[in-house]
């Protein structure tokens, strides 16, 4: 797929989504939480008004979608920012600094990548409880390793080269010079990943809430629906079908995103 | 005695523009044709078009080659396969990037001797040893059991040269195969190449811009500019007696082979001018 | 390879192993909620509940603890499960075979898809095959085993039911095994029957973990044979007259293979934490979804188990791939 077709599909995409976030009261034709245990797992189309059917306590599917969209988003923009900061600042000191500050975060990193993300994110949830803020400190946990590594190979690379020796010649001090020379950088890179990191962190949300340890079961998330579904699938495939759609448009949305902008910058990064 | 590569005006081109205008040129059975030029002349694409590799960026735009009498340019990439290796064969420019990393030097060398020649494991491996016994390998029984980067640069296209050899075939194209060695190696690896083509009275197409050379080895010789033939015909005889300004200059240019101490004119600058003015003609 | 890199990288594994277990029982002993609360019986005393905690070793201060358990470890001692009452080593020798031939099965298909992918967009390359393999590529690549997983559970187990889609093997064949290599010893035993059953059972979950891998080992297998595919060593093959399929095998494959191998087996340490969420979805009884239970029931002693086994495959995977990149890379092999 060509660059600018990836960039705005995936970036329409995820517009869409924020606005759907957004004007969610508006949109959806029902409360996602009022139960009406009569139209109890309705196929779609089958009771008027619930286009999608309906959960086994009658909850309409098309509404809990809609008003999923808002934690999936919260959690994709405010972990996967928070992990980039983390991740980016301690790749950089890493990657500017070396030594004992370079072993720290390398082996710090070494040891991360030993657990398994998921066991790692759920092991966290269930010690700080279960909740969208500990969902997102989770994420911010465990992810910040994929920034810190790249990050602080980048900035070793760019250390490296001229502008920053010759901005050292001119006596600008280490932080002027990871502020203003090395960090402009590194950013292309940066930005690339924190799309990545967006898809990702709607999933580990789905996954923490399957696995029952994200917020409260009353808030409609997309996981929250699909681990419902699982459990009804044969009785009610469409409970898991609408959110597990969802969640695959929006990663691929954000992966397409990050795809096309890697290739848009990567004649700068080539530079 | 008819030829056995003959050439009929080929053309080539490439986006930019003609690489090979109206190149003809014959090479008789066991004899030793050199193709000269300076670099950019056009002569690995002739070699290349003759053996049906040319790059992706370079289009025929007309003429023949015909091998034994059958147009290599008009023959399915299966005919031609079967030729090639078997009836025509290359020693290429550098050993060092020409063999397989991966592979040990008996797999590589016996490739041809079992999958064309229907050789089992044994006697191909026998035969490998014999032939590298051919070209001065000391110890074959151990070369062959070594990987590539085990070797030295003259042992890999001592390898390569009688990889070449090895099915006998009627023509062997030779690309600059001395450029990429040690000058202390270069004349070991010519007279091995003439010998072992004298011996096997094979053709040989050498592609080479040492003059030196060309007089030590070849029976005829073309001269080539801007893909373009300026001159053939024996070497002995346009070495005496060079009838383009071009040739003379380029003569004028190389050390004697005869006088290697002889001071040197560069190709003069107007000479050049005149040739880009009358090939673009 | 010389001895000291050897040995730098066996010390640098072992300060990983280290650190690992120190970052579990850390994150463990912070677990609000009490674990022995669980386990006492209506009516029990105060003293009763004391005599719990020191049979657990949960009144000392934390750095004893830790020691405590630092040791035993050492000695092969992982405690004992709160949640199951038996022996943690005992649990997880029960079920690490399972996810072990899961996630060997998988990796052996990704292995498998990825490199006819890179094979066949090889061998057309620049032309709309190669073009639809990288989208499709691109595809696998993206969506995470999660959302596989769940996909093949809802089209392939419900909609078109054609595989199961719970469990390790069908509950009502009794093959008789001693180990839980189900598929090592009914190959062993001839029991192929059961066999096609376990690998029914494993189909699924094996591809939702192989596809990502698939994905990445097929665009990196493709590129550098993109690379190699322009050497000189291949010109000469052909001119050789090899046939493209052997000069695709043969010749580039091989030297391929060696750069793409040591990304597989850092992907292969993905696979293996994707195990955990995939086991949950197909209700496969291996230590992932063990895992799970552990950390909703707050079994300490068994979610440090097998963190730590995790930790320990994770290690051992690493080394392997290190060991064959310099096995098959005949120039790293002499040096
Ligand atoms: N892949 C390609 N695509 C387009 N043009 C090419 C390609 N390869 C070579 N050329 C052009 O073809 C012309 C002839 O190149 P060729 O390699 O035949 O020269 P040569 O006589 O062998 O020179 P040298 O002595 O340097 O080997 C050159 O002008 C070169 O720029
Ligand atoms: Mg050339």
């Amino acid at each position: 797929m060509p660059r600018d077709l990836r960039i705005w599909l995936g970036g329409g995409f995820i517009l869409f989504l924020i606005l759907v976030a957004m004007f969610a009261p508006l949109l959806a034709p029902f409360d996602p939480l009022e139960q009406d245990l009569m139209a109890a797992t309705a196929a779609p189309g089958v009771e008027p008004g619930h286009w999608l059917g309906t959960d086994s306590l009658g909850r309409d599917v098309l509404s809990r979608l809609i008003y999923g969209t808002r934690i999936a988003l919260t959690v994709a923009f405010v972990a996967a920012a928070l992990a980039c900061l983390l991740g980016t600042t301690l790749g950089l000191l890493a990657g500017y600094y070396r030594g004992w500050v370079d072993a720290m975060v390398s082996r710090l990193v070494d040891i991360w990548m030993a657990f398994p993300p998921v066991l790692l994110s759920i092991l966290l949830v269930a010690v700080l409880g279960a909740g969208l803020t500990s969902v997102i400190i989770a994420i911010v946990v465990i992810d910040w390793t994929r920034f810190a590594r790249v990050v602080r190979a980048e900035t070793q690379q760019q250390a490296r080269l001229e502008y920053a020796e010759a901005a050292s010649a001119l006596g600008m001090g280490h932080g002027a010079i990871l502020w203003r020379e090395v960090l402009p950088n590194v950013l292309p890179v940066v930005l690339v990943l924190l799309s990545l990191e967006m898809g990702i962190a709607v999933i580990v949300e789905a996954i923490l809430s399957f696995v029952g340890l994200s917020v409260s079961t009353d808030t409609p998330t997309w996981g929250g629906m699909i681990a419902e579904g699982r459990q009804i699938i044969y009785q009610a495939w469409w409970v898991l079908v609408f959110p597990l759609g969802a969640l695959f448009l929006t990663v691929l949305a954000f992966n397409q995103l990050g795809d096309g902008l890697r290739q848009w910058l990567d004649p700068m990064l080539k530079r | 005695m008819s030829p056995v590569i003959d050439i009929r005006n080929l053309s080539a081109r490439s986006a930019v523009g003609p690489i090979l205008r109206d190149v003809s040129l014959s090479v008789n059975a066991g004899e030793v044709m050199a193709l000269v030029g300076e670099s950019g002349a056009g002569k690995s694409t002739i070699a290349k078009a003759v053996l049906g590799i040319l790059p992706a960026g370079i289009e025929v735009t007309g003429g023949n080659i015909f091998f034994e009498g059958t147009d290599l340019l008009a023959l399915s990439p299966a005919r031609l396969r079967d030729m090639l290796g078997v009836r025509i064969a290359l020693i290429p420019q550098d050993p060092l990037t020409s063999l397989n990393p991966a592979r040990r030097i008996g797999d590589q060398l016996t490739d041809g001797l079992r999958l064309r020649a229907g050789m089992n494991r044994k006697r191909a491996f026998d035969r490998a040893m014999s032939l590298l016994n051919d070209v001065h390998i000391r110890e074959p029984e151990r070369v062959l059991k070594r990987y590539p980067h085990e070797l030295s640069g003259g042992m890999r296209q001592r390898v390569l040269i009688a990889q070449a050899f090895s099915l006998n075939p009627h023509v062997i194209i030779a690309d600059e195969p001395t450029t990429a060695l040690d000058v202390t190696v270069q004349k070991q690896v010519l007279r091995l190449i003439r010998d072992m083509q004298r011996e096997h009275k094979t053709t040989l197409l050498f592609v080479t811009h040492d003059l030196g050379v060309v007089a030590q080895i070849c029976d005829r010789m073309t001269v080539l500019y801007g893909g373009k033939v300026l001159e053939q015909g024996f070497t002995a005889q346009i070495l005496k007696n060079p009838q383009s300004p071009y040739t003379r200059a380029l003569l004028a240019a190389s050390p004697r082979y005869d006088q290697p101490e002889q001071s040197l004119e560069p190709v003069p600058e107007a000479l050049i001018a005149e040739l880009q003015r009358e090939i673009s003609a | 390879m010389p001895l000291s890199i050897i040995l730098s990288r066996a010390l640098s594994a072992l300060l990983t192993l280290f650190g690992v277990m120190v970052v579990v029982f850390v994150l463990v002993r912070v677990v609000p909620g009490d674990p022995i609360s669980m386990m006492i019986a209506p009516g029990a005393t105060d003293a009763d509940i004391a005599a719990l905690r020191a049979h657990y070793g949960l009144d000392l201060p934390i750095w004893q603890q830790f020691w405590v358990w630092f040791k035993q470890v050492l000695q092969g001692n992982l405690g004992t499960s709160i949640s199951m009452k038996q022996g943690v080593i005992t649990i997880i020798a029960q079920r690490l075979p399972a996810t072990l031939e899961l996630a060997i099965f998988a990796l052996i298909m990704a292995v498998i898809w990825g490199g006819f992918i890179a094979l066949v967009s090889t061998a057309w390359r620049g032309t709309w095959v190669e073009r639809a393999i990288d989208n499709f590529n691109g595809i696998m690549l993206a969506v995470p085993d999660f959302i596989w997983a769940l996909t093949f559970v809802l089209v392939l187990g419900v909609l078109v039911p054609v595989l199961p889609i719970s469990g390790r093997s069908d509950p009502s064949i009794d093959a008789g095994l001693a180990t839980q290599f189900y598929i090592l010893e009914g190959l062993a035993r001839a029991k192929f029957a059961f066999v096609w059953d376990v690998l029914k059972h494993m189909l699924l979950p094996a591809c939702a973990l192989a596809f990502p891998l698939a994905a990445v080992i097929g665009r990196v297998l493709k590129n550098t044979m993109m690379d190699v595919m322009v050497q000189d060593y291949i010109t000469l093959a052909r001119i050789k007259g090899l046939s493209s399929i052997r000069i695709l095998l043969q010749e580039a494959l091989r030297n391929a293979a060696v750069p793409a191998l040591a990304l597989t087996g850092v992907q292969f340490t993905f696979l293996i934490g994707g195990t955990v969420i995939t086991e949950r979805i197909f209700s496969y009884p291996g230590i992932g979804n063990l895992a799970i239970d552990a950390v909703i029931n707050r079994d300490l002693p068994l979610i440090q188990g097998l963190v730590l086994t995790f930790g320990i495959i994770f290690i051992i995977v690493n080394m392997a791939v290190d060991a064959l990149t310099v096995w098959l890379n005949p120039r790293l092999r002499h040096a």
